[in-house]
């Protein structure tokens, strides 16, 4: 097996956390009990939403690529849960954690996955496009990177509209060196436009670590810098560090309608994809470190316990109804029908499927033989 | 009526389009205080200020993603590009951001987004600046092209683009903003996917797109001179959505048909027209179609010979005497 490549995370996040320095943040001191449980059940569902995804994906019933999100959940419950109702959120293709915890339901997102009729996008996106608008999230886009001008458009639509509001940009490690990245940088900074670029540094791109991938002096975020945007390092397997620090930048996005840069560590516990046999570029002992002692789910679990939040009978009863809810989605998917194929040609464009009077468009959209 | 270059009918049809809906916003390199590369938005800036008419760094790929991202919020963005041959760095934001994202939302997101500028040859500027992609464009669905060939029409196109729900890319030509054309003052539209007969005639159709138009109704005037034919040109305006109805019926009236654009010919907007034709129309041909494109190979600095390279009267007569024969 050839040689391991090591995280360039930082090294505190090689020894196991200890209690956060950010619970008593003003974003995590006014989290009642209720709250926190909340948080918690949010993990739990994305975790055994995917869980039961890898079920189906072996069963042979999803197609494609499918990419997991098991390992990296605190930062999206965490910078999602800090959100107002003018904030909106963009990311790229390992975006089912984020449709959970907008408040997609299990149901249509297991059934994208299936191409079904039933599914969020009516079966016409799958896993890596998925989108709620009216929950203000903004896909699920498949072109590392090129979701990232996106978001700034996003964000200078808010802001031109007069609402305080932001949008969160995410990408992974890998994204940080496209040129949409860099141009959606810079044109964020130069229009003091409130968007919140988040990479999920999980270490590697698909099998390339990020030393193998990123010229760097110290951190992907630093390059804020030479656009003169603030940025902040954030420990993502502590929930309250990631909502202590979102919250930050959501302020300076209301208030100053700035940008920022957030990089966030974490780590994924599968391959890259499903079609990714995880053998050639990280040792095993580096997974098993990730998952006994720096899993995010465990480690807010165990604050919840320490905090009397929580108890044993508590978690189980959450994560079996999570199961149970991931089981049904399954059942719910497989029961669907898969779209009529007159649906091929529909949702390409808005005055095709309403033409009438009022429309303007005339003649032939759609060509056939 | 009032008679206004092709650059000032662009220019009416933003005037006008901003006045009448706040979230329509114009953006590009050089559109505000520099009052645009060739001026089409020159004085935008003064009247509806910075807000409303934005200058951008040289970033295609950057502001173009701004501007469909703001757009599925309800913004009704209006892009120039300096040449759509720039368009290429910004391929993916036009093709996949644009045009997919009602499709693979299933319907939930809209991108009422207009992109313009010019796309033409014949200006001597090499390969580079010259590209006509309406083609490449148009060949993806969830993205609709039109290419004015007049003032009446360019402003006309321009304002049912933007006020059209989806991608519409708009396609000028650098010569054309000069030419002179009757251009009411009032409100109109032409409706996306509506052909025009630009001459009546009854031996042989032309159609044509963009400046090949004026290159085909130029070459009409010697073929009825000269050799006493008599020749209807169809202008396409619209390439897609494509006015099939009256080119097919044009064809039927003539019999005879000479496809003419400053394309190259590999899958140009032609090849898609002579295999519609064929198909629906076979029966009603008495000749093979005819076709007459740019000559095939990137585009020629040399002057003299980028005046050959691109349809011009002469081969355009040319190719309709063989039509004829
Ligand atoms: C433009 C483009 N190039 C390549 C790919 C194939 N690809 C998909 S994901 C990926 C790795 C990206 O890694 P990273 O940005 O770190 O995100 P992660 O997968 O770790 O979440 C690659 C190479 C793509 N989808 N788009
Ligand atoms: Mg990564």
């Amino acid at each position: 097996m050839a040689k391991p490549n090591a995280l360039t995370h930082p090294e505190s996040l090689k020894r196991p956390p200890g209690p956060s320095a950010y619970a008593k943040d003003p974003a995590n001191a006014r989290l009642s009990k209720a709250d926190k449980i909340r948080l918690y059940t949010q993990m739990a569902r994305i975790r055994h939403f995917e869980q039961r995804c890898i079920r189906t994906y072996q069963q042979g019933k999803i197609g494609g690529f499918l990419h997991l999100y098991v390992g990296q959940e605190a930062i999206a419950v965490g910078t999602l849960s800090v959100l107002g109702k003018d904030d909106h959120l963009i990311t790229g293709y390992r975006d089912h954690g984020h449709a959970l915890m907008v408040g997609m339901d299990m149901n249509s997102c297991m059934a994208e996955l299936q191409g079904k009729a039933t599914g969020c996008s009516k079966g016409k996106g799958g896993s890596m496009h998925y989108f709620a608008p009216d929950k203000n999230y903004w896909g699920g886009h498949g072109i590392v990177g090129g979701q990232a001008p996106l978001g700034a458009g996003i964000a200078y639509a808010l802001k031109h509209k007069g609402l305080k509001g932001c949008c969160l940009t995410y990408m992974g490690d890998g994204a940080v060196n496209q040129g949409a990245v860099h141009e959606a940088y810079n044109l964020a900074a130069l229009w003091d436009i409130p968007v919140i670029f988040v990479i999920e540094n999980n270490g590697y791109s698909m099998g390339t670590s990020q030393e193998r991938s990123t010229a760097h002096p110290g951190s992907l975020a630093q390059r804020a810098e030479g656009y003169g945007m603030d940025w902040d390092l954030v420990n993502g397997h502590d929930l309250y560090e990631v909502r202590a620090k979102t919250a930050a930048a959501v302020r300076r996005a209301h208030e100053k309608s700035r940008p920022t840069v957030l990089e966030i560590f974490t780590y994924r516990y599968f391959g890259h994809s499903m079609s990714d046999p995880d053998k050639t570029y990280r040792d095993k002992e580096e997974i098993k470190d990730y998952r006994e002692n720096k899993d995010p789910i465990k480690l807010w679990e165990k604050a919840l316990l320490e905090e009397g939040v929580l108890d044993a009978a508590k978690v189980a009863a959450i994560n079996e109804a999570a199961m149970d809810e991931a089981e049904k989605a399954a059942a719910f998917a497989d029961a669907s029908p898969y779209p009529e194929p007159s649906a091929i040609t529909q949702d390409i464009y808005w005055e095709e499927d309403n033409r009438g009077p009022k429309t303007t468009s005339r003649g032939t959209i759609i060509f056939g033989d | 009526m009032p008679v206004l270059s092709y650059r000032e009918a662009i220019r009416a049809a933003l005037r006008e389009e901003l006045a009448r809906d706040e979230n329509v916003v114009v953006m590009g390199e050089e559109v505000a205080q520099f009052n645009g590369a060739y001026k089409v938005t020159e004085g935008l800036l003064k009247e509806f200020g910075p807000r409303r008419v934005v200058d951008t760094p040289i970033s295609e790929a950057g502001f173009i993603g701004v501007g469909i991202g703001a757009s599925m919020l309800g913004i009704r963005p209006v892009m120039e590009l300096m040449f759509w041959s720039f368009s290429y760095v910004a391929f993916d934001q036009i093709v996949n951001n644009a045009g997919n994202i009602r499709y693979m939302s299933g319907g939930l997101i809209n991108c009422p987004i207009v992109i313009r500028g010019p796309a033409n040859g014949g200006t001597n500027v090499g390969a580079t600046h010259s590209h006509t992609p309406e083609a490449i464009l148009a060949s993806h669905p969830g993205i609709k092209v039109v290419c004015p060939a007049t003032p009446y029409d360019a402003k006309g196109l321009m304002k049912a683009a933007i006020r059209d729900n989806d991608p519409v890319y708009v396609m000028e030509n650098t010569i054309l903003y000069n030419d002179k054309g009757e251009v009411p003052d009032e409100d109109y539209i032409v409706p996306l996917g509506s052909a025009d007969v630009k001459r009546v005639g009854a031996d042989l159709t032309i159609v044509a797109h963009g400046r090949a138009v004026l290159t085909s109704l130029k070459a009409a005037e010697i073929l009825e001179k000269e050799h006493g034919v008599s020749v209807e040109v169809v202008d396409l305006r619209s390439i897609r959505p494509l006015d099939e109805a009256t080119v097919l019926a044009s064809v039927r009236k003539t019999h005879r048909v000479l496809l003419v654009e400053e394309n190259k010919p590999f899958c140009g907007v032609d090849a898609q027209l002579a295999y519609l034709i064929q198909a629906k129309a076979f029966d009603d041909l008495d000749a093979p179609i005819g076709r007459v494109s740019s000559i095939d190979a990137p585009q020629i600095y040399c002057k003299p010979l980028e005046d050959i390279q691109i349809p011009n009267p002469a081969r355009v007569v040319e190719g309709a005497l063989k039509v004829l024969a």
